[in-house]
């Protein structure tokens, strides 16, 4: 299971609609409580596709040093990683497949023209055959 | 030559939940190899079944980029630090 707050899904939904018809991405601070996670703390970021940002992201190694010495600094881990779907469902493509790291939890999001829909969260298996969702439950702004 | 390898968050679990691990060896490459020898679940998240490290695998010396070194070839010193840092990468189709 993932924890969000309500304030966190609207911050990732409004860069989501922002940076449409691009994907946005960011990271994803927090802590693991046994096979849960909470999100602590958010880290928007810019996607560095460039050539392709319709449907291809990015993050730089730099970026992610950057998300773990912010968790760290915190006190928290980085956890995960956001994306946004413009137009297309929110499950991993297989392109996504092919590039994920295991462990995190990639929450990805659809943006229909503009418009934020559907939240999923997912963690690749440790054979990289495939992912498996994880729930998301929304949490009272507050309650950790 | 003894080097340190810094494991990326998302491996710890498939190397004894450490977050580094002290070896021995005189290049990159046979520092992740005897790497992913000990801990051989990590190999197929380090490298693609074609045996080449995978493009989001991004691996330091130092600080350095082996990329603008000699890739897998760089030679190590006594006490190089190799990090193996990840990106990020994915899209809808």
């Amino acid at each position: 299971m993932l924890r969000l707050t309500q304030k966190q899904i609207a911050q990732i939904h409004e860069h989501g609609a922002q940076d449409y018809p691009n994907e946005c991405c960011g990271a994803l601070l927090g802590r693991e409580d046994g096979a849960d996670r909470t999100v602590l703390g958010l880290v928007p970021l810019v996607n560095q596709r460039n050539d392709s940002p319709q449907n291809r992201f990015s993050i730089t190694p730099e970026d992610v040093r950057l998300a773990e010495k912010e968790a760290r600094a915190k006190g928290w881990d980085l956890i995960g990683w956001y994306h946004s779907h413009p137009d297309s469902p929110a499950r991993p493509s297989e392109f996504d497949r092919q590039h994920a790291w295991p462990w995190y939890s990639y929450i990805i999001f659809q943006v229909e023209k503009r418009e934020p829909r559907e939240m999923r969260s997912w963690r690749l298996d440790d054979d990289r055959a495939k992912y498996a969702e994880e729930g998301i439950e929304f949490i009272a702004d507050g309650r950790r | 030559m003894a080097v340190k390898v810094i494991i990326p968050t998302p491996l710890r679990h498939y190397a004894g939940k450490q977050e580094s691990v002290d070896l021995d060896a005189k290049t990159v490459g046979e520092a992740l190899g005897s790497l992913t020898a000990q801990f051989g679940e990590l190999k197929r998240h380090l490298y693609s079944e074609e045996g080449k490290l995978r493009s989001f695998v991004n691996v330091y010396v130092n600080d350095e980029d082996i990329r603008y070194l000699q890739k897998e070839k760089t030679a190590l010193q006594q006490g190089d630090t190799i990090s193996i840092v990840p990106s990020i990468a994915g899209g809808l189709n």
